[in-house]
């Protein structure tokens, strides 16, 4: 049913290699409107390599991007940044130095008429968007450094939503959360959602996705093991495609996964 | 069980409880490194007075006129100080951006030259201009300009585009220009200079009167006045907290306090009799009993210096190039994540050190009224060191540039100041060296409290 909707976003036959080592190996995957999909795997499985592809971040060897049904050049992170794409990065990204606001407006800074900064429109922007996201942040002021774990990830994840995005990928959102924050985190995701923003949600534990999920999609030794629907399969079973490459009946394989000699 | 829920308004940590000072800081929202700078300058001011005096056997507050805090030194100092504040200016960009820029001295010896050279001979006897023609030194300043925006430029690239680290390339760079000076004429020292372009070097000419350096002062009074004022109309603007009012008014009334001051001090440095009796026949002014007193006033090379200062703080402050600087200087990977073009930015850096440079070149060519190929030496040390006393961090990502031109005043006062105790100068090295460490590692205690 889905396959008559154009994706939002469809990656096909990514391939980078660092040195010697196939990061990426031959990965497609794709994302509708309003669809999270979990990228699942091991450390070093080659899920942040893929994603900052989408972002920019990497110049693919081969394969292409279509987003929207049309193909994307993206080779730098402001080119993703034009067709809508978000990443909130594993390392947060920020400049430690500066304060939130100039943070989250870094490359896209609101201007006077006489073309200086607007630091205090973009500290009231700030204020806004911080306290729908975590209303017990106050401080502004201060360079991002002397903020805690939990706060910066909220400027983080406060810059991807910041600007409209219509992809959003999400490396480890809540690796340096608390409960009540994740909480929050998930309950973004599904507003998200219902705003029709499509979701890539990069973990390497499932119980953190697992429910947040429409489908995961599993890699290995930078090779897609498959895809599935989340309520085609089970928590085993995508535990055995992260660790053994094991494809479940109830997904689709993909070239990592692993070959039955039978 | 008891209720472990306070009754405090806002749900977060306690704010810590501060001293009247701390709270004073607070209001005042004065920066505490700036302070301890202007508290150190002033020590170093007032030590070196009293260690002057004592010497000579007077009174430190007698201000016999061989003692250092004397109106002559204190202007002399000033237009000393100019042409290291300049490139201070431009070297806190380089460091914030965890780069360094080692040849700032020799781009300024190989411009310096080619100014020198420009207006003795290539203009004069190339173009054809008069002797004295105004143009001579706007268009000799125009080709150190551009110079220096070829030189900042080329070694830009080299370290943005090409990616061999600064400090290689501006060592190469170092080698190279104070090489290229030499060229320039064989090693010949170029002098006199034109008379307009003598005037950036200061001198009795080269500085404004009594009369300008009061418009100047009252004017700059008023834009001090202004920006407080409409600072607080921001905040309004988005109901942010404001200062309080006597906050507001104190700060306004000691910057004005402290232009002023400058201005007095300017003011009341007078020609020497030389020069006035020279003045006096060439006006026809008979010189009555008790001398005539005519006030040198602000030094142009000071205005030059606190005008590259006002911009180079604007263009840090207020635009985008100078956020995406200190961005960069704060995480280069989230720079460029964030779809900034670290590389143009980083070449445009090393243009604007080439420009300052220049703009240097010229103050001090014009000051010692020569162009020679060693002009600049070992000014690139002093430079960094500026910056760095001035609060740049070597780490990047921090410094301001009030910070760097206070630390060359700093510099200069140390080095004018064992001039006159007669220091030698190894020793004079050696305390400058000492200085430098110290001052870094007050800095570090300060950052590791704050």
């Amino acid at each position: 049913m889905e396959q008559t909707r154009i994706p939002l976003v469809d990656l096909r036959n990514i391939s980078i290699a660092f040195g010697g080592i196939r990061a990426v190996d031959d990965a497609s995957v794709d994302l509708y409107p309003g669809e999270v999909v979990a990228l699942l795997g091991h450390n070093g499985a080659g899920k942040s390599t893929l994603i900052k592809i989408l972002s920019g971040a990497y110049k693919r060897d081969a394969g292409s991007i279509f987003v929207r049904g049309e193909e994307a050049s993206i080779s730098n992170p402001r080119d993703a940044k034009k067709y809508g794409i978000e990443t909130i990065y594993q390392t947060l990204a920020l400049a430690d130095n500066v304060d939130a606001a100039a943070n989250l407006f870094l490359g896209r800074e609101i201007m006077t008429a006489y073309g200086t900064l607007d630091d205090v429109a973009m500290e009231a922007e700030a204020r806004k968007v911080m306290g729908r996201l975590n209303p017990r942040f106050q401080r502004f002021k201060e360079p991002v450094s002397k903020l805690s774990g939990g706060q910066r990830q909220s400027v983080a994840i406060a810059r991807a939503i910041l600007f409209n995005a219509r992809i959003l990928i999400m490396d480890e959102p809540t690796a340096a959360l608390g409960p009540q924050e994740t909480a929050q985190v998930g309950e973004l995701v599904k507003q998200l959602k219902a705003d029709g923003i499509g979701i890539f949600l990069i973990s390497h534990d499932i119980h953190d996705v697992f429910d947040l999920a429409d489908r995961v999609c599993v890699m290995k030794n930078g090779q897609v093991v498959g895809t599935a629907r989340t309520q085609d399969v089970t928590k085993d079973e995508v535990l055995g495609m992260i660790i053994l490459g094991k494809c479940p009946p109830g997904a689709t394989p993909g070239p990592g996964a692993m070959q039955i000699a039978a | 069980m008891t209720d472990t829920t306070s009754n405090a308004p806002t749900d977060r940590a306690r704010t810590t409880e501060l001293s009247p000072i701390g709270r004073f800081l607070r209001d005042t929202e004065i920066d505490t490194r700036m302070l301890g700078m202007v508290g150190a300058l002033l020590l170093i001011w007032v030590g070196l007075q009293v260690i002057s005096s004592l010497r000579l056997g007077v009174n430190p507050l007698d201000f016999d006129s061989r003692t250092f805090l004397t109106f002559r030194n204190l202007w002399n100092l000033s237009v000393q100080a100019s042409a290291v504040a300049i490139m201070a200016t431009g070297m806190v960009l380089v460091i914030v951006m965890r780069n360094i820029d080692l040849s700032v001295g020799s781009a300024e010896g190989l411009i310096g030259m080619v100014m020198g050279f420009a207006q003795v001979h290539f203009l004069i006897k190339a173009v054809g201009l008069e002797l004295g023609n105004p143009w001579i030194w706007a268009l000799a300043l125009v080709i150190g300009i551009v110079l220096g925006l070829v030189i900042g430029g080329l070694q830009g690239f080299v370290i943005a585009y090409m990616e061999v680290p600064a400090f290689i390339v501006t060592l190469g760079g170092l080698l190279i220009w104070r090489g290229a000076a030499w060229w320039v004429t064989s090693g010949q020292t170029i002098a006199p200079l034109d008379a307009n372009f003598q005037l950036m070097g200061g001198g009795p000419q080269g500085a404004i009167g009594a009369m300008w350096s009061w418009i100047v002062g009252l004017a700059a009074c008023l834009a001090v006045v202004l920006a407080l004022l409409n600072g607080r109309q921001q905040r309004k603007r988005f109901k942010f907290p404001l200062r309080p009012l006597w906050a507001e008014a104190f700060l306004g009334t000691i910057t004005c306090g402290v232009i002023l001051g400058a201005v007095w001090i300017a003011n009341s440095y007078p020609w020497p009799i030389g020069i006035v009796r020279k003045y006096a026949e060439a006006n026809g002014i008979t010189i009555p009993e008790g001398g005539l007193f005519i006030a040198h006033g602000i030094a142009i090379p000071v205005l030059i210096a606190v005008a590259v200062g006002i911009i180079m703080t604007f263009v840090t402050n207020r635009t985008r190039f100078g956020r995406y600087v200190f961005a960069i200087g704060g995480n280069p990977e989230a720079a460029n994540l964030a779809g900034i073009n670290t590389r143009w930015i980083t070449m445009k850096v090393f243009m604007i050190m080439g420009v300052l440079a220049a703009i240097s070149a010229a103050v001090s060519s014009a000051r010692l009224n020569s162009a020679t190929n060693s002009l600049g030496t070992l000014d690139e040390l002093l430079v960094i060191a500026a910056a760095v006393i001035g609060g740049t961090s070597l780490a990047g990502g921090a410094g301001t540039i009030a910070g760097a031109m206070l630390g060359a005043l700093l510099m200069q006062s140390l080095q004018s100041g064992m001039v006159l105790l007669g220091l030698d100068t190894p020793l004079q090295n050696v305390v400058v060296g000492l200085v430098l460490v110290v001052a870094v590692w007050l800095d570090t205690l300060y950052r590791k409290r704050v």
